[in-house]
């Protein structure tokens, strides 16, 4: 339950003032106007041009707060947010370690139950601090039910430190651990199927999401905010520097990323498949693959080149088949019509935030 | 009032007097009895607290770490490979200067396996920034708990509240617990002004540059040393309110006029005591002085305890293989600087859990009266045991 006159307090101190009930109604919102009024995550911080993370984050927190508090895993978003004594953080915010957010969460879940209180307590992390060194403390707090929303930025490999290989970099990627070379084509191993493992704890609510589509970015943390438990949200989110890619592509890059099959953006309910979002005109892979240069090599006259390239695109016809990603006709929430609605800020004509139901 | 109360049951007991709001934990043995106990409390409706059974010790730091940045009263204990487990977080927690209790059930570190006590695990953890308080008896484990509480919101520094396993976690003893009435009007509620908060937005653990760390180590250190005065202050409230002290920074009880002294951390200070009276005719006068604060280390009041001694036993439970002892070094350093300080005798005793007799305390005395007696042994070592070339 949100304590209506404890939000508006909150709204009151942080966020824009809303209109005294004697002043007229402004008769047109300008597009700055229609901006979101709360704003937990501040610019000035320092975060790469076209950082990917830095723009999730700030749609996460923009409508998940401001009653919130937030543990943060040791990462990019932690260390270009921070450097004391400046913060870019206008929720309380704490970074302890790497492998911990999911637990940090957890302890600062409990003392609010503990006190009666309904702040609600976000936990993010990258997907090193998510897949790999925090996903033990990730499972246990699924598994004790908490109600807290784990958000994952996804930039598929330990940016942090400088691009290495993490259990979330795609398949023949390279990274400065997975480099290609005479007898190696990148990474040897798969992206790890998170999403299917969060969802085998049968949590109330489990989504992926992309920094190209901030209109169902949204809708799924409002989802999220109003349950009574867990909720897991993995964003993908591109990372120039380690993805080798152009800074003003970061959105052009991630949306690709949907469109041919490889990041498919869904919704599962205790465990079940309930969204996913429809590809109006599927790409082939190599349209996602060529802007960047972590797969370069992939385009070289190597005959193993072509075969990294086949099993690329067979990973996505694979995305494509079991999630039912090919929809019929015209749909508001598909990638079309989410990217077109989503980059004016205002709300989409005819999309109730319902995405097409999968029998 | 007295009951009859193992010593896991006790602290359970205890730290519910304190209304912690938040507990997390996980088991591990000698550790466990104070989990289950608590458990139970819970279970029973005798104990009012967000109880987290997590899935490890360092989930068990981690979630006590974020209940206490929220500003709320957060406890866990553990022991060994659990301490071990830990230890990041410990370091985080005590860097972030948050306040939370801790119970350690001290136990030997594998490898080898063993489930006895020494003082390995703690000790493993002594440069983390953790308050460092060692009972000698389950009444004093019980008092310094709740002790703890209060000393970890007047420093925020967070206290770690030693007690050897088994010797004293598993041992019936009369317990005199306070009243929970008592105890509240004893300890004040937690006011936390760093706390995380919608309504005053922080942000807690940044990253600090090489601009601002020495500063951050250094206060750290200052807010350690001030903390002796707290430890014992707030020993001396305590006694004022309930009528028995648990041991300030150290005591010392002997033959005042005694020119060879004894230091030692928990229980084994009650069996030096045991000792002390039992051979006093055959090994002569001598003094003993139980060190009750390891951290912060109470080098003045040290100095002063040993004034006028010849030759000094400091009895570890814990070793720094390559070097000897850890107390052992720990007091030569802190004497070197005093005049006329004593000779030292540094003895390991009780590694993973070898029985301390209180038959070895005329044979110490014999030890530090041997001018051949190495400076550092494993005093209860057989070496008979080993290989010739490992002797």
């Amino acid at each position: 339950m949100v304590d209506d006159a404890r939000l508006a307090d909150l709204r009151r101190k942080f966020g824009r003032a809303p209109a005294a009930p004697s002043e007229p109604a402004p008769a047109k919102r300008t597009p700055r106007e229609a901006q979101p009024r709360f704003r937990g995550l501040e610019s000035g911080h320092r975060a790469c041009q076209g950082c990917g993370e830095a723009l999730a984050a700030r749609l996460v927190v923009e409508c998940a707060g401001p009653d919130v508090m937030i543990a943060n895993a040791t990462g990019c978003l932690e260390v270009f947010t921070t450097a004391w004594p400046e913060s870019a953080w206008r929720v309380p915010w704490a970074h302890s370690l790497f492998e911990n957010a999911a637990a940090v969460a957890s302890g600062m879940e409990a003392a609010m139950k503990a006190k009666g209180r309904n702040t609600k307590v976000l936990a993010f992390g990258g997907d090193g601090g998510t897949y790999d060194i925090g996903f033990q403390a990730l499972s246990g707090m699924l598994e004790r039910y908490h109600n807290v929303l784990y958000v994952c930025y996804d930039n598929e490999a330990y940016m942090n430190t400088g691009i290495q290989r993490s259990s979330s970099t795609p398949h023949a990627a390279t990274t400065t651990t997975s480099p290609a070379g005479k007898e190696r084509m990148g990474k040897r191993h798969l992206k790890k199927d998170l999403l299917s493992i969060i969802a085998a704890h049968h949590i109330p609510y489990t989504a992926s999401a992309s920094v190209a589509f901030p209109q169902d970015l949204q809708r799924k943390v409002r989802h999220a905010m109003g349950i009574d438990g867990p909720a897991f949200l993995v964003v993908h989110s591109p990372c120039p520097l380690g993805w080798r890619h152009d800074s003003r592509l970061t959105i052009d890059v991630a949306r690709k990323a949907v469109e041919c099959g490889l990041f498919p953006l869904v919704e599962l309910e205790r465990g079940a498949l309930t969204n996913v979002m429809p590809i109006r005109e599927v790409r082939p892979v190599a349209d996602y693959l060529k802007p960047q240069g972590r797969f370069a090599h992939l385009f070289s006259d190597d005959v193993r080149a072509q075969e990294e390239r086949d099993h690329l695109q067979a990973l996505a016809d694979y995305n494509i088949q079991v999630y039912g990603l090919t929809g019929e006709g015209q749909d508001p929430a598909d990638t079309g019509g989410a990217a077109a609605v989503g980059r004016s800020g205002r709300a989409p004509r005819g999309n109730d935030g319902a995405a097409r139901r999968v029998s | 009032m007295r009951e009859a109360l193992e010593g896991s049951q006790a602290i359970a007991r205890a730290v519910a007097l304190c209304d912690p709001d938040v507990i997390a934990a996980y088991p591990i043995t000698p550790q466990t009895h104070i989990v289950e106990n608590i458990s139970k409390l819970v279970a029973e409706g005798d104990l009012h607290t967000e109880f987290v059974s997590v899935e490890s010790e360092f989930s068990a730091a981690s979630v006590a770490l974020g209940a206490a940045a929220t500003g709320a009263r957060a406890y866990t204990a553990t022991a060994s490979q659990g301490v071990l487990l830990m230890a990041e977080v410990l370091f985080n927690i005590a860097g972030m200067r948050l306040p939370m209790v801790m119970t350690v059930a001290n136990r030997a570190v594998s490898a080898p396996l063993s489930i006895w006590n020494d003082h390995a695990d703690s000790m493993a953890v002594r440069d983390a920034g953790w308050i460092q308080l060692h009972a000698t008896s389950n009444q004093e484990a019980v008092d310094t708990t709740i002790q703890a509480f209060r000393i970890t919101q007047d420093t925020e520094l967070p206290v770690m509240v030693c007690m050897d396993g088994f010797i004293l976690t598993h041992t019936l003893e009369p317990i005199d617990l306070p009243s929970h009435e008592d105890v509240r009007a004893w300890l004040p509620p937690l006011e936390f002004d760093r706390k995380l908060d919608p309504a005053d937005p922080k942000s807690m653990g940044m990253l600090v540059t090489p601009d601002f760390f020495p500063e951050v180590r250094h206060s750290h250190h200052s807010a350690m040393q001030k903390a002796l005065a707290t430890i014992e202050q707030a020993d001396a409230d305590f006694e004022s309110a309930f009528g028995r002290a648990s041991g300030g920074l150290l005591t010392v009880e002997g033959d005042p006029e005694a020119k060879i002294g004894l230091v030692a951390m928990g229980s084994t200070v009650g069996t030096m005591r045991a000792g002390m009276a039992h051979f006093q005719a055959e090994a002569g006068p001598a003094r003993l002085i139980n060190l009750r604060a390891y951290r912060p280390f109470p080098s003045q009041a040290l100095r002063d305890a040993v004034r006028g001694l010849d030759h000094l036993i400091v009895i570890d439970r814990a070793i720094s293989p390559g070097l000897g002892g850890i107390l052992g070094s720990e007091v030569a350093a802190v004497l070197s600087s005093a005049p006329d300080a004593p000779r030292i005798l540094n003895v390991a005793l009780g590694l993973g859990g070898r029985d301390i007799p209180e038959t070895l305390y005329p044979d110490l005395l014999a030890a530090v009266r041997d001018p051949d007696a190495p400076a550092f042994s494993v005093f209860d070592a057989d070496l008979k045991k080993l290989a010739p070339e490992d002797r």
